[in-house]
């Protein structure tokens, strides 16, 4: 069973991320379960969003306390301390920033392996607004291999309707340009 | 056919309000069941669903316009949440004492003061004596299940009582995941339309609601407690009916690892997953440790708990609620009576956890597991114990 955490802020669609990776991750035959961090939503506010996957059955209905991978949307909660709580020493920081690798480790104190992207460059340039979940989906299967890459283009299109492409075109382009650090 | 599907599982809910082709829905909304009545909003609005919606001003409202609609023989749905459901609260009785088999699902959620919109059970606990049939589910699938199974056992001429369904605020209602979900047919076989044992009717007139004078008021809530107590074969049988269709069987009382247990979890709802988890990497660790699992609250079953903990010498009772001035929460409470009822005489402990959405990990239930132990150890019982207070 493999755990991820998703950092956003209200509004840039942390919990919709989560959710496309649990369908796509059903659709493939896996078990997966997605949630919120339980409670009222406030726009701007940090909040996380919980993902498992599994080819199990997921028999656990507790929060995410030590996640194999984090995802951080929005650069500005890299150096608020949160992002690598519980982050197992070998896990995955998957991060949106436009910084260098050394700048992003002194930001959040990870210092495993990590995937950068400039997501936020990316949402502007394809979606025309900051909004970095699903360009960020592109990182997160770019570093993780969690599910087929074609496997989140079904609920995408479900979810996005005559919007899904440029979002689909936005996540490619994360996929290609995302850089892993052992 | 059915279909795999991922969903989140207050969609999952008002999906199986509309696989059971319920005829009004009168509801109102309140954190954590918004999806569940927003989703069958939807569903009526864009004509998947040949319902009335009828979009109340309170829940008090709204369990007056179920009362009238399944008085009215209407197949009928409504879902509340903490202070919506005690809102409710008179209304309950009435249709319980009617005889109106009205579905509700109840997104369990703590009561204020202070406010909080989080999971517990304070709030199904407060209204234990509607007369009520009450169910509770563990997951998506359960939810889904179990509202099918909810119409077929309150439609039941034998039965003819409202039911609940008790679905974890938030730990159940906003999350997604995978369930198989039943296609209309399949449905329609397991659910026949709705014939009402009598129904409120210009052609044919009878009266409902009369007053009770202290004639009779005791032999109605007889007949009313007779009817609870009688539902239990029926609710079986409709377990036993929907297993043989969908290939998912339900108990009233579920065992896991009970076998060779010495010390048994007594949960109701969400935590069912978590502890059988826990369990699981406690018999890892050597400890002689099982589950049961209470699904049928009302009406409680009785033997079927006695056979489930038969072989145990220690029950840890979880409770998710506080029941003040007692001496232990109500599940604790009522189990303990039930034990001496019954001539048994173990060790037991009462833990009162997850209040107003606090978290209960795998953790937590070691964490039990070790102080049972020791108190049993020494023969000092745990009366009530709230786990992680901050003092």
């Amino acid at each position: 069973m493999i755990e991820v955490r998703f950092h956003g802020r209200g509004g840039q669609g942390a919990v919709t991320s989560a959710e496309l990776m649990a369908l796509a991750a059903i659709e493939e035959g896996k078990y997966a379960q997605a949630f919120p961090s339980f409670g009222p939503e406030r726009r701007g506010a940090p909040l996380q969003a919980f993902l498992r996957i599994s080819d199990e059955p997921i028999r656990l209905r507790e929060k995410i306390y030590e996640p194999d991978i984090v995802l951080v949307l929005d650069p500005s909660l890299l150096a608020t301390g949160g992002v690598k709580i519980g982050l197992k020493p070998h896990g995955t920081l998957v991060a949106n920033s436009a910084k260098p690798i050394e700048a992003v480790r002194g930001e959040c104190g990870f210092e495993g392996r990590t995937a950068l992207v400039d997501a936020s460059l990316i949402a502007e340039e394809e979606l025309g607004v900051p909004i970095t979940n699903t360009t960020m989906l592109g990182a997160l299967l770019k570093a993780s291999g969690l599910i087929a890459l074609d496997s989140i283009k079904g609920p995408l299109d479900h979810r996005f309707g005559k919007i899904a492409e440029k979002n689909w075109k936005a996540l490619n382009r994360a996929y290609n340009e995302t850089i892993i650090e052992e | 056919m059915a279909r795999r599907v991922g969903l989140e599982v207050s969609l999952a809910c008002a999906e199986a309000v509309k696989l059971c082709n319920a005829d009004v829905i009168a509801a109102y909304p309140i954190t954590p069941q918004t999806h569940i009545v927003e989703h069958l909003s939807e569903l009526v609005a864009d004509g998947h669903l040949d319902a009335e919606f009828v979009p109340v001003e309170s829940e008090h409202s709204a369990m007056s316009a179920c009362v009238g609609s399944a008085a009215a023989g209407a197949r009928t749905f409504t879902s509340s949440s903490a202070q919506g459901l005690a809102l409710m609260h008179e209304m309950l009785f009435i249709a319980s004492g009617l005889r109106l088999p009205i579905v509700m699902a109840v997104a369990n959620r703590s009561l204020s003061a202070p406010i909080s919109i989080w999971n517990d059970h304070s709030d199904i606990m407060a209204e234990r004596d509607i007369g009520w049939v009450q169910t509770f589910a563990e997951t998506g699938q359960e939810v889904l299940d179990l509202m099918l199974h909810a119409f077929k056992v309150a439609e039941d001429p034998r039965v003819c009582l409202p039911v609940a369904v008790n679905l974890d605020g938030f730990i159940l209602t906003h999350v997604i995941e995978p369930m198989e979900m039943p296609d209309q047919a399949e449905a329609d076989a397991y659910l026949p339309p709705f014939v009402p044992s009598q129904s409120l009717d210009p052609a044919a007139p009878v009266s409902m609601g009369m007053v009770g004078m202290p004639e009779v008021y005791t032999e109605a809530k007889k007949a009313a407690l007779v009817a609870l107590e009688d539902s239990y074969p029926v609710i079986k049988e409709h377990w036993e009916g929907f297993a043989e269709q969908f290939g998912r069987s339900y108990k009233p009382i579920e065992t896991y690892r009970t076998e060779d247990a010495d010390t048994l979890f007594v949960t109701m709802g969400s935590l069912g997953e978590t502890c059988m988890t826990a369990v699981d990497e406690m018999r890892q660790d050597g400890k002689s440790v099982g589950q049961v699992r209470i699904r049928l609250w009302r009406p409680f079953p009785d033997e079927d708990f006695m056979a489930a903990i038969a072989g145990a010498k220690n029950l840890i009772f979880i409770d998710r609620a506080l029941s003040p001035g007692v001496a232990a929460g109500p599940v604790a409470t009522e189990m303990r009576a039930l034990l001496y009822t019954k001539g048994k005489n173990m060790f037991t402990a009462n833990f009162v956890c997850g209040l107003g959405g606090r978290d209960v990990t795998r953790t937590d239930f070691a964490g039990m597991l070790a102080k049972v132990e020791a108190a049993a150890a020494a023969g000092n019982e745990i009366t009530c114990e709230m786990v992680g207070v901050k003092e």
